[in-house]
């Protein structure tokens, strides 16, 4: 078990001005499950792309079974065998699981075409290996998420590959799923194959790993066994100081009803759903990946239709048509894709800010910079967005800071109600505290608070009232003094009460 | 990681000189190269025929910078051209209607035809190039049905004047309304939320819908709008040539989409610059400029003119790799 497999001793590069890595070292045990841990911008995706050939590294020597070897290229690395998979699924959604598993080296009858009947065969044995039972002939663009990630990892085992990166494979899968993929894991590490996992979920951590490495800015903080640390420890490796409080909530009396949902339903996504929303409190709503949570929240802000039910907000009856109706109304959405659906990921910062709240700083037809640089800049200054300035892309941000502009833009329509959907997704832990506090304070303001989140910790430590969400129902309604992980999981699951 | 952050705007004249430098570059090399090559190339006249010659392409250019941002493509502007000129020219001269209503019945057709264009894409979600591949046959086919293929000269003075007067006797009229239509359309991709919502639906067509951007007016807006510019440039051109010519305009969309993508206005949608476009526009005008000034011969230029503009759009799309390398060796 003790045999050092992977060996990157000292390693450093730089981009332009910015150093990513510098005199990074880093061992990998065969069959272990090493997990690398650090904030965004630590460098972890600089170090895996070194490792997967993407990058040169400045200086340093990566050794693999004591042999050192250079990487020019992808290639190199898949010959050398290390697999990575992507946090973003990459196979084609239109070709079958066997078409990906195979893509690029198919294999051929004597005739020159392509031997599907051999290749289907190969692709189900391989499946079948990791514990899994998937149709290899369905395209994988019907397949969940989690399936096709666990595509990924089949094709990714299939280039022979003893060394395996993971970066954040459990970013969209629920619990349960989560659950599999770690005993997919397990089945690996009983082959030999040596796993980097890379996550921001301590709990994962635990769960799974052997060893941890941290990284902070670029630098190697440290390595630990898992079974001999614990969070804290971890957390302050990561930030580099000690987090004392990671969730802020100071509960506030909850004042009038401002939302009401009464019997919304869609035929086939969501039914009979009831729930009200008062200023000053945050509502959670939990569930497992897929059971129609941000579903009812598309149709509430107007971007989905509904067959039937009424929305009051104020005690009014509310009509809106799509996003539009449901700004001017009040609401505001943080959406649960913050990349695809949250922000113009190419423009500046102060642009994305304002883009729902254009009518405000108008003065005539034209934009006025003054007014619009003072919304900005009080923006960024409450959230504490850190970038360079406002005008650089917000693809330049890291996560949590991207994530406070997509916060930022809502705020700036001055909505009566927020919804939040999985506002912590891929965001890093001290960015994440600092949301916990900013979504405090803002409850603290009188907005009335919907927390959609997957993270049963989060919904536990910050919502007053919690609606649990299972196949488009809401099936279970907890109190404060009654939110347990175990709790929560029973009516999720579908679990007797 | 504290660091404050600045929110003074950068200055707008050297932010664009730096999102356009590889253009830049690339027109100062053609400008200086031309200006030993052709003695005339330098000119007070040869400059303001250059410009002349330009002011048709930034017509259209203008619009279809607007519509590629968006992240469509408008492939019926050369026809609408063809088709406000022949109709324009045609109801003045043939059918006898006065010269403002006539003008006024022109712009009003290309205009629709943008409309149209617009209305299809954004209702149906059938693609731009598609849809305006459509628009551009119907539109030169009505050109030919009324104008049976023939041109029609003009007669009319006053017609005639929109194209070929100056302003203070020296400035052709069509710079002139270049260099509004310039100013106008920097204005407003920039300082209304008109601008910041195609730059918004362009860049992440979800994002901008989940932020209450208005995706089908602003769609339709952009289409009609270069449907205006278009039809313009047709008013302008008839007028240039004293004749409306069913045959006008044929192969302009591509000159003006060759101005974009020149000037650094991403296929892909979300960016671009109108300054990029103008300037992608003079390399065009240039280059064909100085190919007469040698006497080459236009066949050839068309030959030269392709190549040209491909190695440009060569040298602009490796402007990232090539700053990176530049920037390692001074770290080293």
């Amino acid at each position: 078990m003790d045999k050092v497999i992977l060996e990157m001793n000292d390693i450093s590069k730089s981009f332009g001005a910015t150093q990513a890595l510098c005199g990074i070292s880093f061992k990998l045990k065969l069959g272990e499950i090493h997990a690398l841990l650090g904030e965004n911008g630590a460098g972890k995706s600089t170090l895996i792309k070194v490792l997967g050939g993407i990058h040169q590294p400045d200086t340093g020597v990566i050794k693999i079974n004591g042999q050192e070897i250079k990487m020019s290229g992808i290639h190199e690395a898949q010959e050398a065998g290390i697999g990575i998979i992507h946090q973003e699924i990459v196979l084609v959604p239109y070709l079958t699981v066997t078409e990906n598993i195979f893509l690029g080296r198919e294999i051929m009858t004597k005739f020159r075409t392509k031997d599907m009947k051999q290749m289907n065969e190969k692709a189900q044995q391989m499946t079948e290996k990791l514990g899994l039972h998937l149709d290899v002939t369905k395209p994988v663009g019907k397949l969940s998420i989690a399936q096709q990630q666990m595509v990924e990892i089949v094709k990714a085992i299939s280039f022979n590959v003893k060394i395996l990166v993971m970066d954040e494979p459990t970013s969209s899968l629920s619990d349960e799923e989560v659950n599999k993929l770690f005993e997919t894991m397990a089945r690996l590490k009983a082959q030999h194959v040596s796993i980097i996992y890379i996550s921001h979920r301590m709990e994962e951590l635990f769960a799974v790993s052997d060893s941890v490495t941290v990284m902070r800015d670029g630098t190697y903080v440290g390595t630990v066994e898992t079974a001999k640390t614990n969070a804290d420890e971890l957390v302050s490796m990561m930030v580099g100081r000690s987090l004392t409080n990671y969730y802020t909530r100071t509960y506030n009396k909850m004042d009038k009803e401002v939302l009401r949902v009464e019997n919304l339903t869609r035929k086939g996504v969501f039914e009979n759903v009831n729930f009200s929303v008062h200023a000053g409190e945050i509502l959670g709503f939990s569930g497992l990946v897929g059971a129609g949570r941000s579903e009812i929240m598309q149709a509430i802000f107007g971007n989905d239709p509904f067959d039937s039910g009424t929305v009051y907000l104020n005690n009014e009856k509310l009509n809106v048509k799509n996003s539009m109706d449901a700004i001017k109304k009040g609401l505001a959405m943080v959406p649960e894709d913050r990349k695809k659906q949250g922000l113009t990921l190419i423009n500046s910062v102060g642009f994305n800010i304002m883009l729902s709240s254009l009518d405000s700083v108008k003065s005539g037809i034209a934009i006025s910079e003054k007014k619009k640089n003072q919304v900005i800049e009080k923006y960024i200054s409450e959230l504490n967005v850190k970038a360079a300035s406002k005008d650089i892309a917000v693809s330049s941000l890291s996560g949590g800071n991207q994530q406070k502009v997509v916060i930022a833009k809502w705020l700036a329509t001055n909505p009566q109600v927020l919804i939040l959907d999985e506002p912590t997704r891929g965001v890093d832990v001290g960015a994440k505290a600092e949301i916990y506090s900013i979504i405090n304070k803002l409850a603290g303001k009188g907005l009335a608070i919907i927390l959609v989140s997957s993270e049963l910790p989060e919904i536990i430590n910050m919502c007053d009232n919690v609606c649990v969400v299972r196949a488009g129902k809401i099936v279970g309604k907890l109190e404060r003094n009654e939110l347990g992980q175990e709790e929560i999981m029973k009516y999720a699951t579908g679990g007797e009460k | 990681m504290n660091e404050k952050i600045k929110v003074k705007s950068t200055n707008p004249v050297i932010s664009m000189l730096k999102s356009n430098m590889g253009i830049l570059c690339v027109m100062l090399i053609i400008g200086i190269g031309l200006s030993f090559m052709t003695p005339n190339f330098l000119t007070g006249n040869n400059i303001i025929s250059v410009l002349r010659q330009i002011s048709n392409n930034i017509f259209l250019a203008l619009g279809m910078t607007m519509v590629i941002i968006l992240g469509g493509i408008d492939l019926s502007v050369g026809s609408i051209v063809a088709m406000t000129g022949t109709l324009t020219v045609g109801f003045t001269v043939t059918n006898g209607v006065p010269m403002g209503a006539a003008i006024l019945i022109g712009l009003a057709l290309g205009t629709l035809v943008g409309f149209f264009n617009g209305f299809i894409v954004t209702t149906f979600k059938v693609p731009a190039f598609i849809v305006t591949l459509s628009t551009m046959n119907i539109a030169k086919g009505i050109a030919y049905i009324y104008s049976g293929g023939q041109s029609t000269r003009i007669t009319n003075d006053a017609y005639a004047m929109i194209g070929t007067g100056y302003l203070f006797g020296l400035i052709p009229l069509p710079v002139v309304y270049m260099i509004v239509l310039i100013v106008v359309f920097v204005f407003l991709l920039n300082k209304t939320k008109l601008g910041t919502y195609i730059y918004a639906v362009g860049g992440n067509r979800e994002s901008a819908r989940l932020s209450g951007v208005p995706i089908k007016k602003v769609e339709i807006m952009v289409f009609t709008l270069t449907g205006l510019l278009a039809a313009f440039a047709g008013l302008v051109l008839s007028s240039r040539m004293y004749s409306g010519q069913p045959s006008a305009g044929d192969g302009y969309e591509m000159d003006a989409i060759a101005a974009c993508v020149l000037g650094g206005v991403s296929m892909s949608g979300g960016v671009g610059h109108v300054s990029g476009t103008v300037i992608g526009a003079v390399v065009i005008g240039i280059i064909s400029n100085g190919l007469n000034l040698m006497g080459v011969s236009s066949f050839w230029q068309l030959v030269v003119k392709g190549i040209i503009i491909m190695v440009a759009v060569i040298i602009d799309s490796q402007k990232e790799m090539i700053s990176e390398r530049f920037g390692k060796k001074k770290n080293k």
